[in-house]
C-alpha cells in the first residue's frame, strides 16, 4: 500500500509550486513518487528520501581534513561557543529553510553581535536597493495568471530556472480574463543569448551583455514618444525597440519579471531602477507590475523577517546592539574581502559553492559551523557540519513566494531518525548562548 | 599556445539545478557545471575541438573545465559556464559598493588545457582553501 498526499509546496525556487502530489510508502518514510514537479524539485524530494546518501549525525573536522561524527548536544556546544566568543560573526543564508527558523536565528544575531545576511546578498540584493530607491508597483502570481497579456522577462531564464513559472502563471494558463491562454499574451524576452525561454517570445531583444541600463533607457524614451538616437541601441535594432514599445503600450495588463541578468551585471540597482521606472512609465498608458524572480524558495521570507524586525531585508549589521544596513559595507562579500568577520554561521545556503573564491577561502580560516541537510562545498570547508531535517519534505514551515505570499510548506516523510529541525537546533543553540552570555 | 579573450556570464541551467539536488559531491555535479558553454565560431579561433579541457584564466583567479558547444545559442564572443564554484573562481568580486558581486560580464581568457584535469566541486573548493593556492 502507498500514501497519496496531494497540495504538496515544492521547496526548490520561488515559484512555490504547491499542487504536488507526492506518493510515500505506507510508514510515511520513502517517497515513491512525485507528480506535477519540475525536474529539480522532483530530484529534491526524491533525493532526500534516499537515506543512504545522506549524513545523519554532525560531524567536525579533524586537524588531517577528515571528519569525525559527533553528537547533536557537542554540535550545539560548538556552535553556541564560537558565536559567544566572536565579536562579530557572520550569520548568513536563511533562504532554504522556514521563516520561524529565521526568527530564532536572529535572535541568537541579536544576542551575539552579529551581521544576518542571506542570498540576496549574491542574487536581489541589488533589487532590494532600488525597491527602497524607487519603489515598486507589483502584484500576485495570480493576479499575473488572470489578467496578464503582456509579459516580459528581463534577465531570465524561466525555462531552467523557475520551470514550471511560465505554465503555472506567466505565458501559459487560461486565467479569468486570459481564457485564450498563450494566444492571448504577447512575450518579449530580454537576454545576450538566445535561450529556451527566447524561443517562446514574440520579440527577444538581444541586448548587449552589460548594457541593459541603456536598453531600459530608450524604451523609456520611446514610449514618451521621445526620438531614438542611432540606429542601434545596446546592440537592438531601433526599429525592434519600437516595435516591443508598440506591443506593450497597447497591453491591458503587463508585468515585468526581471534576474540576474540585470542584478549582477554592472549597473546593478541602476538597472532595477531603471526597470521600476519603466513599469511606472507604463502605467501612464496601461496596467503594469515588475516582479523580481526569487530563487532559493524562502529568500523572500528571509528579507521579510528581517524587515519586520529590523526594518531592513538583508545584510543587517547588529555588532552595535542596533540594526545598521549599508549593503555595500554590511554585505557577506564585502565583510569577507575586508577580513572582519571572525566567525561564521552558515544556514539554508551554500556560500562554498556560490560566493566568489576569494570569500569562500576566507570562510575557510574562520571558526565555522555549516547547517545543511545536504553534503556541500560549505559543509566540506567548515569546521563542524549539521545535518538537519529538509524544510518542506521532512518538515512544514512558513515560506513566501516571490510575491510575497505567504505559503505554509508541508512535511510528508519522516526526516532519519534522530534527526533535527532547523528550528530545534536553533532553539538548542540559543539557549545555550543566554547560558553562556548569563556567566 | 593559441587562447582567446572571451566575456564571460554565469547562470543556472536545468541540469545544474537537478545535480545540485542529487549531490553537489557527486559526479554528475562535476559534469554539469565543470563546463563552459562557447560558440561554434569561439572553437574555430581557439582551434580546438569540442569537450576538450580548457583553462579558463581572469585577474580573479583560473579554473579547469571542459569546453562545450554552446547548448543556447548561438552568442560569438561570449561563454557561459553554469554558476557554481567552477564560474566562482575566476568571477569578479567587484560589487561597486552595492555588496553584489559582478558574476556576468567577467573578461576572461580560454587556453586549451587537455592534459589537466576537471577537479569536483569538494576537490575544488577544499584544495584552493586548504592547498597552497
Amino acid at each position: 500500500m502507498s500514501k497519496t498526499i496531494t497540495d504538496v509546496v515544492c521547496p526548490f525556487c520561488g515559484t512555490l509550486c504547491d499542487d504536488l502530489i507526492v506518493t510515500t510508502d505506507d510508514e510515511g518514510k520513502k517517497i515513491l513518487g512525485v507528480d506535477n514537479a519540475c525536474a529539480i524539485g522532483a530530484e529534491k524530494f526524491i533525493h532526500s528520501s534516499d537515506h543512504s546518501h545522506r549524513v545523519t549525525r554532525p560531524r567536525k573536522m579533524q586537524e588531517d581534513g577528515s571528519f569525525k561524527e559527533i553528537t547533536y548536544e557537542e554540535a550545539i556546544e560548538h556552535t553556541a561557543k564560537i558565536l559567544v566568543n566572536a565579536k562579530k560573526p557572520l550569520m548568513y543564508g536563511w533562504s532554504s529553510t522556514s521563516c520561524e527558523a529565521d526568527s530564532v536565528g536572529h535572535e541568537i544575531a541579536e544576542l551575539c553581535g552579529g551581521i544576518v545576511d542571506n542570498t540576496a546578498a549574491v542574487c536581489h540584493g541589488t533589487t532590494l536597493i532600488a525597491v527602497q530607491n524607487v519603489g515598486i508597483p507589483s502584484c500576485t502570481l495570480g493576479e499575473v495568471k488572470n489578467r496578464a497579456d503582456r509579459i516580459i522577462f528581463w534577465g531570465c531564464n524561466p525555462a531552467h530556472a523557475h520551470p514550471r513559472h511560465m505554465s503555472r502563471y506567466s505565458i501559459f494558463p487560461r486565467g479569468y480574463f486570459t481564457g485564450k491562454g498563450a494566444k492571448q499574451r504577447k512575450i518579449i524576452v530580454v537576454d545576450p543569448r538566445p535561450t529556451d525561454t527566447t524561443n517562446l517570445a514574440d520579440i527577444h531583444l538581444q541586448v548587449e551583455q552589460g548594457y541593459d541600463y541603456e536598453l531600459l533607457q530608450a524604451l523609456r524614451a520611446a514610449i514618451r514618444g521621445e526620438p531614438l538616437a542611432g540606429d542601434v541601441i545596446a546592440g537592438v535594432p531601433k526599429e525592434t525597440v519600437y516595435e516591443a514599445v508598440d506591443v506593450l503600450k497597447s497591453g491591458r495588463f503587463g508585468v515585468i519579471f526581471f534576474g540576474m541578468g540585470v542584478t549582477q551585471s554592472l549597473g546593478k540597482d541602476h538597472n532595477i531602477d531603471a526597470a521600476i521606472c519603466l513599469t511606472k512609465d507604463l502605467n501612464d498608458y496601461t496596467k503594469f507590475s515588475i516582479v523580481a524572480m526569487r530563487g532559493h524558495y524562502n529568500v523572500t521570507g528571509s528579507g521579510q523577517v528581517l524587515g519586520w524586525q529590523y526594518g531592513f531585508p538583508y545584510s543587517v549589521d547588529l555588532s552595535r546592539g542596533f540594526a545598521r544596513y549599508n549593503p555595500g559595507e554590511t554585505g557577506s562579500i564585502e565583510v569577507l574581502k575586508r577580513q572582519e568577520a571572525d566567525a561564521i554561521f552558515v544556514l539554508g545556503s551554500d556560500p562554498g559553492a556560490h560566493f566568489p573564491m576569494r570569500c569562500v577561502k576566507e570562510i575557510s580560516r574562520l571558526p565555522s559551523v555549516a547547517i545543511d541537510p545536504h553534503i556541500t562545498p560549505t559543509t566540506e570547508i567548515c569546521d563542524v557540519h549539521v545535518p538537519v531535517a529538509f524544510v518542506g519534505v521532512e518538515v512544514g514551515g512558513n515560506c513566501y513566494r516571490m510575491d510575497n505570499v505567504p505559503i505554509e510548506a508541508r512535511k510528508v516523510v519522516e526526516p532519519p531518525e534522530g534527526m533535527m529541525t532547523d528550528q530545534q537546533f536553533l532553539s538548542a543553540v540559543l539557549e545555550r548562548v543566554k547560558e553562556l552570555k548569563a556567566n | 599556445m593559441s587562447s582567446i579573450t572571451i566575456n564571460l556570464i554565469s547562470g543556472r541551467t536545468i541540469q545544474q539545478g537537478v545535480s545540485m539536488e542529487g549531490g553537489k559531491e557527486k559526479n554528475n555535479y562535476r559534469l554539469a557545471c565543470g563546463i563552459i558553454e562557447m560558440d561554434e565560431a569561439d572553437f574555430k579561433k581557439l582551434g580546438i575541438m569540442k569537450n576538450t579541457n580548457v583553462k579558463v584564466s581572469s585577474e580573479f583567479g583560473n579554473v579547469v573545465v571542459k569546453a562545450i558547444s554552446a547548448t543556447q545559442g548561438p552568442h560569438p564572443g561570449m561563454a557561459f559556464i553554469p554558476m557554481g564554484p567552477w564560474a566562482n573562481k575566476v568571477t569578479s568580486t567587484e560589487t561597486y559598493s552595492t555588496g553584489m558581486p559582478t558574476f556576468k560580464g567577467v573578461t576572461v581568457t580560454v587556453e586549451p588545457a587537455p592534459e589537466e584535469k576537471v577537479l569536483s566541486s569538494v576537490d575544488l573548493v577544499r584544495e584552493y582553501c586548504f592547498g597552497d593556492n
